[in-house]
């Protein structure tokens, strides 16, 4: 593959140096100067001098020919732009974008690009998990959000404390794929299985049913 | 278009925003400037009376704070392109704002934006090819000619 990631900060290079081991035809572009010559001295042609946001660079290292374009530099708003080029202009067929700000995922995949990866979410649903609040964590999105597999820890005061999974008001198109009982026991529930609190429970549900999902487990109407 | 007070907002208080602005609000309407760096506000003068929001404008608490749900227009002006592509995209995509410009320095990646659906401006490519015909063609750059070739309700006919 032909793979081109633009922005030769610290997640630019260990990423290059990644992939060159795994033999694909890598290039990586940096328009600072003095970074450019650090990073040449190591990884020699593999870098590029040039600006990643420019169209006419992106022309001369032949990026309608790449496979996937890899935005990581420090600016959402040129990962942005990079990848709307890449994939508009160039027809790139995969775009990955560096997120910074976590409220603009959304609108990067509103704009097209096809994956955009925040470090700031990832950590702060470890962090989420880790403080163990009353939340439904989302887990893992699938179908472009059609699905989505959540986790919600039960709390005292959670109305499904002490019922039977039968006998839960869950949304449609919803299930319950693993109980996580207090003593890291794991099973797959039946009908029959009763929750307590401090079970985790992951499910899958429809996209767009997490407040419906949140009322069934942590009782309250706040949307997610 | 009738003299309705319109809601507008601008992004990048620059010489340009700010001389949009405060020409815009001397007529009336209700303007809203954004800049991340509140020392751009000096430009906007002691005659406008809009309102000042310190922020960026990729960020839509500050575009909701400056009314981007209700605005007429939005204008994209900061001096990065790529941060007025991003704005200009969200203001008419995500918030449907009904008119949307922003200014691109680069002629190549303006082609791509207005391909996109953007109503871009490229001062680059305005500005070269004035100044070429003018020394290739020998004529003095007078501005108040150039401004009434340019002024497009002007070539339409419309004043």
């Amino acid at each position: 593959m032909y793979i081109i990631i633009i922005g030769g900060g610290k997640v630019g290079y260990y990423l290059t140096k990644n992939l060159i081991n795994k033999d694909h035809e890598i290039l990586l572009i940096e328009k600072d100067k003095n970074r450019y010559a650090r990073l040449s001295e190591e990884l020699t042609e593999v870098v590029y001098r040039g600006d990643g946001c420019e169209a006419s660079t992106l022309e001369t290292i032949g990026c309608s020919r790449a496979d996937m374009v890899i935005a990581v530099t420090g600016d959402d708003e040129d990962n942005l732009v990079i990848c709307q080029l890449a994939k508009f202009r160039f027809n790139v067929p995969k775009t990955i974008a560096r997120v910074n700000n976590p409220r603009n995922e959304d609108t990067f995949k509103m704009l097209g690009i096809d994956t955009t990866v925040s470090a700031t979410s990832i950590i702060l649903a470890l962090l989420e998990q880790e403080m163990a609040t009353p939340e439904v964590i989302p887990l893992l999105v699938l179908q472009k959000g059609k699905f989505e597999i959540v986790d919600v820890t039960l709390g005292k005061d959670s109305p499904a404390v002490d019922q039977a999974v039968k006998n839960l008001n869950m949304p449609e198109d919803s299930i319950i794929l693993v109980v996580v009982k207090s003593k890291e026991e794991v099973i797959i529930p039946k009908g029959e299985t009763v929750l307590h609190s401090g079970d985790s429970i992951i499910a899958l549900i429809r996209g767009g049913n997490e407040r419906l999902f949140r009322k069934v487990f942590l009782g309250d109407d706040k949307t997610v | 278009m009738t003299n309705n007070r319109l809601h507008i907002i601008i992004v990048g208080s620059g010489r340009l925003g700010a001389r949009l602005a405060t020409s815009l609000s001397a007529e009336g309407h209700f303007v809203y400037v954004v800049d991340k760096n509140s020392d751009s506000f000096l430009r906007l003068g002691p005659q406008f009376k809009g309102h000042i929001i310190c922020g960026t404008g990729i960020d839509e608490d500050i575009l909701k704070e400056a009314g981007v749900e209700r605005a007429d227009v939005l204008l994209a002006l900061t001096n990065g392109d790529n941060t007025n592509v991003m704005v200009g995209q969200i203001a008419s995509k995500k918030f449907k704002v009904p008119r949307v410009i922003a200014r691109i320095y680069d002629p190549k990646r303006e082609q791509v934006f207005r391909l996109l659906g953007l109503e871009t401006i490229c001062t680059t490519i305005l500005m070269s090819e004035i100044v070429k015909d003018a020394i290739i063609n020998g004529y003095q750059i007078d501005e108040e000619k150039i401004l009434k070739a340019c002024t497009l309700s002007l070539l339409a006919g419309e004043k």
